[in-house]
């Protein structure tokens, strides 16, 4: 499901904040940047408005956000950088679930479960704190992005394994040509941009 | 009585390393409150020194992997504390209920320290809403159209406050990790130096700026972050973090821009 197909207005004034750059961080990467978005606090404010519209009432208890490096290969011209939290937390306020960030190895203390996914080239590893999410728990998980869906897949796989319900997965940007909504074990996905 | 009050009984100057990968492990000035003979980490003991410098694989204490679930909240490490003096008033229940709310990891990342682990505020919907909930009080209809947020945990703070009182919202980030031109500041660190960057035509000249991260330990990171706002011609109205590490002294390093915060160990 995209709010792009769903003729929301807010959906223009956020579609044009964020910014394509060439060749960044590799030549031939189209980079999606949305920090020029966080600086339009009304469009900022309508991404985050978006998300908890479509949530509040969902029973959910927890955002799962992820804030880790993804690099595809020039082939697929689309890359991500490490980036996340910036989503999550406004969301999680509003609709009043905890937040649990998901890291990459090394920056969160205590005891961790990890879950291992695979790059193009090589692998990656997302962490969550044991004891963060319980069984009985409803999570949404949030990214800025979403394109080959590894990462997503492994928050889903991480929640799930710590027996949580995943419920949706909701981004800003999809990167359609890269069939990541086919990656996520069956859970919807919700985006409010897609970018070809 | 449990290992969790007696870390609440345990005071200590803690140190922090910023964030996993930096080589900022800032030894701590000693205050020897008790009875000490050699330094080692167990629980059952009154006021101890705790030394970045020494690293000791016999360390009599229990990690701080303990289960996070709302229900032992109350059982978490209770080592930080409101203060008073530009800090959050000690007083509000929120504070209280802030300071609780975050917890104490030692030995992590690196043998001797303890790490003010702010992920447990998050799963308490109450104290997160707080912590937000404060600094908005603090800084809303103040004119402030800027929040800079320092990579990571900054981002976590600084979105909800931006959005909150209508200020658009600057990562300010390791190298190489901000596309576009940037403009960058050196700082140094106990080992070595590290850089922070900055989206060239972010801020604009003039513009009043909130600089927010998790924790000031020494200041470095938080001064990094003024002077490249400043290069721009911005004007920093304040700094704000969850919690200080007064020891370290990183207010000292502010120069003339003022730090608040809402909670800091006793």
């Amino acid at each position: 499901m995209s709010a792009y197909k769903d003729n929301d207005l807010r959906i223009q004034g956020i579609k044009k904040m964020i910014r394509v750059v060439p060749d960044f961080p590799k030549p031939g990467i189209m980079f999606q940047d949305i920090t020029t978005l966080l600086l339009d606090a009304g469009a900022f404010k309508d991404t985050v408005d978006m998300f908890v519209e479509r949530y509040k009432d969902r029973n959910i208890s927890v955002v799962a956000d992820s804030f880790v490096i993804n690099y595809l290969t020039i082939e697929t011209r689309e890359g991500i950088e490490a980036r996340g939290f910036i989503f999550g937390p406004p969301i999680a306020l509003a609709i009043g679930a905890k937040f649990v960030p998901l890291r990459k190895p090394g920056k969160l203390p205590g005891k961790l479960m990890s879950e291992k996914y695979v790059l193009e080239y090589g692998s990656d590893c997302l962490q969550m704190h044991i004891g963060a999410v319980e069984p009985d728990d409803r999570a949404l998980v949030v990214d800025d992005l979403v394109a080959t869906g590894g990462t997503l897949c492994a928050a889903i796989n991480l929640l799930e394994r710590a027996g949580a319900q995943v419920v949706e997965c909701a981004c800003v940007i999809e990167l359609p040509d890269l069939k990541g909504r086919e990656k996520l074990k069956g859970k919807p996905l919700y985006v409010l941009v897609e970018s070809h | 009585m449990n290992s969790f009050q007696q870390l609440a009984k345990f005071r200590s100057y803690l140190f922090q390393t910023m964030e996993g990968n930096r080589k900022s492990c800032i030894p701590l000035s000693r205050r020897l409150a008790g009875e000490v003979s050699s330094p080692d980490f167990g629980w059952n003991l009154n006021e101890r020194m705790i030394s970045s410098r020494v690293s000791h694989s016999t360390a009599v204490h229990r990690s701080g992997n303990f289960p996070i679930s709302p229900n032992n909240r109350l059982e978490r490490a209770a080592s930080v504390r409101p203060q008073h003096m530009e800090t959050g008033d000690a007083s509000d229940p929120r504070i209280t209920r802030i300071a609780s709310s975050i917890r104490v990891i030692p030995d992590f990342p690196k043998p001797g320290i303890l790490f003010q682990d702010i992920t447990t505020l998050l799963l308490d919907i109450k104290a997160f809403r707080d912590t937000i909930d404060l600094f908005v009080e603090r800084y809303k209809e103040k004119g402030i159209s800027v929040v800079a947020g320092v990579e990571a945990r900054g981002f976590i703070f600084g979105p909800p406050i931006a959005l909150a009182i209508g200020a658009k919202f600057i990562p300010m980030r390791k190298p190489h990790k901000l596309p576009g031109p940037v403009i960058s500041e050196e700082y140094s660190l106990e080992y070595g130096t590290d850089v922070m960057e900055m989206h060239v035509g972010a801020v604009e000249p003039g513009e009043k700026v909130l600089v927010i991260d998790d924790l000031i330990a020494t200041g470095g990171t938080l001064c990094a972050a003024i002077k490249l706002l400043e290069r721009v011609g911005a004007v920093v109205v304040e700094c704000a973090c969850v919690i200080e590490l007064p020891e370290l002294k990183g207010r000292d390093r502010l120069g003339d821009k003022p730090l608040f915060v809402l909670v800091s160990p006793a």
